[in-house]
């Protein structure tokens, strides 16, 4: 059985339909392995009885037209998942049940995909390291007490782990690309607005996506085509005509212009970021490409932009946490201190902090000092690309400024935490899509990841850049299995 | 600039999070780092740059006024910590 869970989802997916191996084959697997693998603390809710029952049925009368047909894959606890315990890594929703599923999940089960269970994550998507959750700490697959990055840490660690051929996570800052980057897996950040956000725990609405986490690039556009559509539940959801990623998926990149931008050479970057950034550039010249210089002048301002709009958007869609409708609640003598408790106990300190900030940038007198300005400096970090947009079809910068650290390196300096995201959150504040590619190893034989980042709506041109570099590039994820009991 | 124990305490008074003394003086160091680090803005003049409101440059589309969900009260009142069968149970908010 243990070749199964190696195979990537496009070999699965083929086996299934060739009858080669059936769902409940392919379920048993990579419950097996999601068995042994329990020190990884890469689950929070597993639902592996009844993902068998849902194999043997479909097995039982096969429909082998679906894009996902009776593959299992387990997701992100921040989509909210019908009938199944949804805690977005948080004590306060420790006992949350949806009466509805997400729109993005409920597109994976109606391509025939069967839920696996629910993957462990930063607190409301809130962190670098996986280190915020109520429900501990994910170890990376790559070392023991390393961090799998965050906040989709779980995610990540569970397909460089083999625990499911492919899963989903959230994006608000860098969510999937760099933990994709620490943990040598693909990571896209799709356009803001191509997947729906009904039914994700909302961290800060104007940033969050949704996107696929996979082992490779093929794998990584064909559940982006499955998950990106429009819809009518959310109001910011863009209706335009998406691609069949995967089938017109291509690496001839001949004749495109990628940019580098010179902001992104920031001060100690370690000179192993730096060469795996000259290799890149090397991979696109190879594939027939072309690079240009171009400058991104505001990036500089974009952690700093991101640290007031993330915050004061969380704690707007955080006050909903009240101990009133759902969740957790404390004792308190009246109402006002039964919600002061219930948040003071519900949630992490990190969670705190960050509505703290947002409830202060957002609190009379300080409004325009803090948020108007952020909200001005964002356009301007927006224009920028949109400049750089006139002269080149996609640009190419490193995913993070180093590799993936210890557990417990970062976590008494919030500010060198955030500093981890300083080449993901220009993204996010654009709206534009990214994906982020394994692209080499540090010293220590941990990977190293690369972000093309994309005009609106430009996933096709990413996913085939992506595509033509991963054949460059060659990379072998260094896996030793060390976890498994 | 420096947020002082009682901006905190203001702060949290605004958010409903209730924080101890111990509490109060780690945000305070923690959260003057994080604005020391956010008032690289104020390098930036601003005067005449319209701030971004939306990054999805869409006008927002009508739908028909119908109701298309069930009637799951049942369901969701499930999920209230405390419940008494078709309404949310809160401490006593009247004398």
């Amino acid at each position: 059985m243990s070749d199964i869970t190696k195979q990537s989802l496009t070999e699965l997916v083929e086996n299934i339909k060739n009858k080669k191996l059936s769902s409940t084959d392919v379920t048993k697997a990579f419950i097996d392995r999601s068995e042994k693998s329990e020190e990884l603390n890469t689950y929070i809710t597993n639902d592996f009885t009844s993902a068998i029952d849902k194999a043997k049925k479909f097995d039982q009368k096969p429909n082998l037209d679906l894009k996902l047909p009776g593959i299992p894959m387990a997701v992100k606890d921040l989509f909210c998942t019908k009938n199944i315990k949804t805690t977005a890594g948080s004590k306060i929703l420790n006992n949350f049940i949806p009466t509805y599923e997400s729109t993005v999940t409920e597109n994976i089960w109606n391509e025939g995909a069967i839920l696996l269970g629910k993957l462990n994550c930063d607190e409301f998507a809130m962190g670098s390291s996986n280190e915020t959750s109520f429900f501990g700490n994910v170890q990376n697959p790559i070392d023991k007490n390393l961090v799998p990055g965050g906040s989709s840490g779980g995610s990540a660690s569970a397909v460089a782990g083999q625990l499911t051929p492919i899963t989903i996570g959230t994006d608000t800052g860098g969510s999937i690309r760099q933990p994709a980057s620490f943990t040598g897996i693909v990571g896209l950040k799709p356009t803001y607005g191509s997947c729906s956000r009904y039914g994700i725990v909302a961290f800060a609405s104007s940033l969050d996506q949704a996107g696929p986490m996979a082992q490779n690039v093929k794998d990584c556009a064909l559940l982006h085509e499955v998950i990106s559509s429009y819809d009518p539940k959310d109001s910011t959801s863009i209706d335009f005509k998406r691609n069949h990623f995967s089938k017109e998926l291509t690496n001839n990149i001949k004749g495109k212009k990628i940019g580098i931008p010179k902001e992104y050479r920031v001060d100690g970057m370690p000179k192993e970021i730096e060469d795996l950034w000259k290799k890149g550039i090397q991979y696109i010249k190879d594939c027939g490409a072309e690079t240009i210089d171009i400058s991104l002048p505001n990036t500089s301002y974009a952690l700093p932009t991101y640290y007031i709009v993330a915050p004061a958007e969380a704690s707007s869609n955080l006050a909903r946490y009240d101990g009133v409708k759902y969740g957790f609640r404390a004792k308190g003598e009246n109402l006002i201190d039964m919600y002061e408790k219930t948040r003071s106990e519900g949630f992490g300190a990190e969670v705190q902090r960050r509505i703290m900030i947002g409830t202060y940038v957002l609190s009379s007198g300080y409004y325009d000092a803090y948020y108007l300005k952020a909200q001005k400096v964002r356009k301007l970090i927006k224009n920028d690309f949109d400049n750089v947009y006139k002269k080149v079809d996609a640009i190419l910068t490193p995913s993070t400024p180093s590799s993936a650290f210890k557990i417990g390196e970062k976590t008494n300096d919030p500010v060198s935490m955030y500093l981890n995201d300083i080449f993901t959150v220009p993204v996010n504040l654009a709206g534009l899509p990214a994906i982020s590619i394994p692209a080499g190893h540090d010293s220590n034989g941990y990977p190293l990841g690369l972000q093309i980042i994309g005009k609106a709506f430009d996933e096709q041109n990413i996913l085939n850049i992506a595509y033509a570099m991963e054949e460059k590039i060659n990379f072998k994820n260094k896996i030793t299995d060390w976890w498994i009991k | 600039m420096s947020i002082d124990l009682k901006t905190i305490k203001h702060i949290s008074k605004l958010a409903r999070i209730s924080v101890d003394e111990q509490r109060a003086e780690k945000l305070a160091g923690d959260l003057n780092s994080i604005f020391d680090f956010i008032e690289k803005l104020n390098e930036l003049k601003t005067d005449n740059v319209e701030p971004l409101t939306s990054i999805a440059e869409t006008t927002l589309k009508l739908r028909s006024d119908k109701v298309k969900s069930k009637n799951i009260r049942e369901q969701i009142v499930k999920n209230s910590p405390q419940d008494n069968e078709d309404y949310f149970v809160v401490p006593k908010v009247i004398e």
